[in-house]
Order: structure tokens, then C-alpha cells, then sequence
């Protein structure tokens, strides 16, 4: 089908792209013209994909116009929505958008996984464990980071002044992520990837009240390498559903960022002479000097 | 899922995940701190593609329910890579002038 080349070819310009617009973005002399070069990326792989119309699956046909509309009509919100907050925000306020704007990212890719898993499966077309393990892993990650960015975003508002500190929260959010994880795993092996739905909402809802817990002990000072965190998870999250739905420009996206954002958040940390894991778990112990930002 | 072009098997997805890794570490690697905050959003930027996979799922969504989780991903996404845009062409406009100010906090 040439709709399906021309996807292939669009998706890996668009990957060539990010690669290289990041690369620019690494130095002052060229960082201006490296968002532009990674924006034009966007833009192809954008327009490419909906191309995806001629290509949908037999069960999907019957839907394809609701579905395209519903796909062009929360584009053109997203984007008009984004563009016009990000324009009009202050200097100031950028770092809270960003971790809105990265949580948005996390939150598409749970998304993501949520849609296969809640799929009601095709006679002949059930996909094996490992599938749907990377597609709860990613949504879970994903989950996390959309709830953790809210919260970061709503510290560094000023929405929530409060910083959540009490005994024995090390105890309450292991036990949150080990209930996560095992209902988590019996979508997988237990229920075959298609569990009832009740099972799939509630290891989303647990998943983004971790996401929460984890970030509300954190002070505002340390938000920025929190932030930078997520935004590797949400890489994470974007390589590993791309795994899932056969899409290598968002596994290559995904992953870049992934592990960029990894060493970003380490290099913030060091900049301010902390380690990551002592911004993550200072506060759940008894270690209360820190200041707000 | 599966559409019919590429198809990845399990270590073709290991070696493109291992080779990603590698770019996104060497990229970032010798990067002056003045520059770590427009980085960060300008790799929230790029994971901003998310979007091409939620109008991917959404168009071949078989049901109300997945109408709707569809909606709030692509809505999601795209925010994302819109925002992500330019917020980090706003960061990066400071590198303009001669003087290097650090960039946002």
C-alpha cells in the first residue's frame, strides 16, 4: 500500500529529525534552530498519521468516520489549547508548564495502553504475554507521570502548599505499588491481557494515586529534577507503547528521550549537590529542612 | 494491532531500544547547565509524538468506551507536543541576545 509507505518514510524522517533537532538543541550557537528542525519532524509524522484511515482494522471500519472526527476534533483542541497557553504564560511559569505539558504526555500514553487492554479481542489476533506486559508497564509508568506532573505543576502554581509529610507514608505508597503491580500482573498472566473492565479502571486509578503519593512529599525546591524525571518516565512510557502498537518513531522518540531524560534529571541533581534518590525519599524519613520554592 | 508494514519482533525492538538509549545518553552528554532546563522541554517536546500513537488507536477503536479514552489521548498528546513546541522556542528565544543568561530556572 503506498498510504503505509508513505507512513513509513514520514515516520522515519520524523525520527531522523528529533534526533537531530535534539543534537542542536545540546548547544547554545544552534539550540534556536534545533526545536524548529524537531518541530518540522512533528508536523510530518502528525500529518502522516492519518493515513492510518486507509489502513484500519476489519472490526474498526464500521467506526472510521466517528473515529476520525473524534481524532481530528481533540487534535485541534489540544493543540489550540496548548499553543495559546504556552504563548501567553509568564517567563516565569515555565517550568510548571512543561510538567503539565509532560504529564499530558504520560497521560496519552496510559492512554494508549488502556485502549488495547479495554480492546475487545479479535477472534485469532490475541497477542502473547510479553505484549501486554510492556503494555501495562508503559501505561503504568505513564499513569504515574501524568498524576506526579499534575502535582508538580500544582506545587510550583502555588495550588498546593502543603507538603504531605507523615510516618509510615514509605509503608503506605510500597504497599499503593505493590497492589499496582499485582493486579497489574494478573491483567497479564491471569487475565490474558483482557481482564474485566472494573479490573483494568481500578489498576489505572491505583496506578495514578501512586503517581501522587510519590510527589506530594517532595518539596518545591526539588520540583525541577522531579520534573525532569517524569519527563524520562513519560519517554519510557511513549517508547514502550510505540513497542505495542508497531510504531518504531515512537519507540526511537521514546527511548531518546527516555534515557536523555535519565541523565538530565541525574545532571540537575548533581548541579545542586543532591543525588536523585535522595530528592525522591528525603522527605519520607525524618528530614524536614527543606525549604519551599 | 498490527499494521501491515513493519513488524517488529522481540530483539529488532530490543536492538532499536538499545541504540535509542545510546543517542538520547550521547546526545545529552557534554551539555552546558545553562542549557539543561530548555533540554528537558525540548525532549517533552519530542515525546510529544505520543500523539501519532493515540490517533493511531483511535482510529481503530471498536467502541463507545474506547471513543471516548481515544478522545482524551489524542487530546492529551497533542497538548503535549504543542505546548512542549513553544514553550521550548520561548526558552530558547533568550539564547538570541549576545549575553548567555541562564535560561528559566
Amino acid at each position: 500500500m503506498n498510504a503505509q509507505l508513505l507512513i513509513e518514510v514520514s515516520a522515519l524522517a520524523a525520527s531522523f529529525l528529533f534526533i537531530y533537532g535534539l543534537k542542536r538543541m545540546s548547544s547554545p550557537v544552534t539550540a534556536r534552530s534545533g526545536i524548529v528542525v524537531a518541530g518540522y519532524g512533528m508536523l510530518v509524522a502528525v500529518l502522516a498519521s492519518f493515513l492510518y484511515t486507509f489502513g484500519v482494522a476489519e472490526a474498526a471500519k464500521p467506526h472510521l468516520t466517528t473515529n476520525a472526527i473524534i481524532a481530528v476534533v481533540a487534535l485541534l483542541i489540544g493543540v489550540g489549547w496548548a499553543w495559546r497557553s504556552g504563548k501567553t504564560v509568564e517567563m516565569t511559569a515555565m517550568p510548571q508548564m512543561v510538567a503539565l505539558y509532560n504529564g499530558m504526555g504520560g497521560g496519552s500514553a496510559a492512554a494508549i495502553a488502556a485502549m488495547v487492554l479495554l480492546a475487545v479481542p479479535a477472534e485469532g489476533a490475541s497477542h502473547g504475554s510479553l505484549h501486554y506486559l510492556v503494555t501495562v508497564f508503559g501505561g503504568l509508568i505513564g499513569a504515574v507521570s501524568l498524576s506526579g506532573s499534575l502535582i508538580a505543576w500544582a506545587k510550583l502554581d502555588g495550588r498546593i502548599n502543603k507538603t504531605l509529610r507523615m510516618t509510615g507514608i514509605q509503608a503506605i505508597n510500597g504497599s499503593i505499588m505493590l497492589a499496582t503491580i499485582g493486579i497489574g500482573l494478573y491483567i497479564v498472566f491471569g487475565a490474558g491481557g483482557h481482564a474485566p473492565a472494573g479490573v483494568t479502571v481500578a489498576f489505572f486509578a491505583l496506578a495514578l494515586i501512586f503517581g501522587v503519593m510519590m510527589t506530594m512529599p517532595i518539596g518545591g525546591a526539588d520540583m525541577p529534577v522531579v520534573i525532569s524525571l517524569y519527563n524520562a518516565f513519560t519517554g519510557l512510557a511513549v517508547g514502550l507503547e510505540g513497542y505495542v502498537l508497531n510504531n518504531p518513531a515512537l519507540m526511537i522518540a521514546g527511548m531518546v528521550v527516555g534515557s536523555a531524560g535519565t541523565l538530565l534529571t541525574l545532571l540537575m541533581a548533581k548541579a545542586m549537590n543532591r543525588s536523585v534518590s535522595n530528592v525522591i525519599f528525603s522527605n519520607f524519613g525524618a528530614a524536614g529542612d527543606e525549604q519551599q520554592g | 494491532m498490527e499494521h501491515a508494514g513493519t513488524v517488529l519482533t522481540g530483539f529488532v525492538a530490543l536492538y532499536i531500544f538499545m541504540l535509542a538509549a545510546f543517542t538520547g545518553y550521547e546526545i545529552i552528554g557534554r551539555v552546558p547547565s545553562i542549557l539543561h532546563t530548555p533540554l528537558m522541554s525540548g525532549s517533552n517536546f519530542v515525546h510529544g509524538i505520543v500523539v501519532v500513537g493515540a490517533i493511531y488507536a483511535t482510529l481503530n477503536a471498536t467502541s463507545v468506551l474506547e471513543q471516548a479514552i481515544g478522545f482524551f489521548g489524542v487530546l492529551l498528546g497533542a497538548g503535549n507536543a504543542a505546548g512542549g513546541y513553544v514553550v521550548t522556542e520561548r526558552m530558547l528565544e533568550m539564547f538570541k541576545s549576545s549575553d548567555k543568561k541562564p535560561a528559566g530556572k
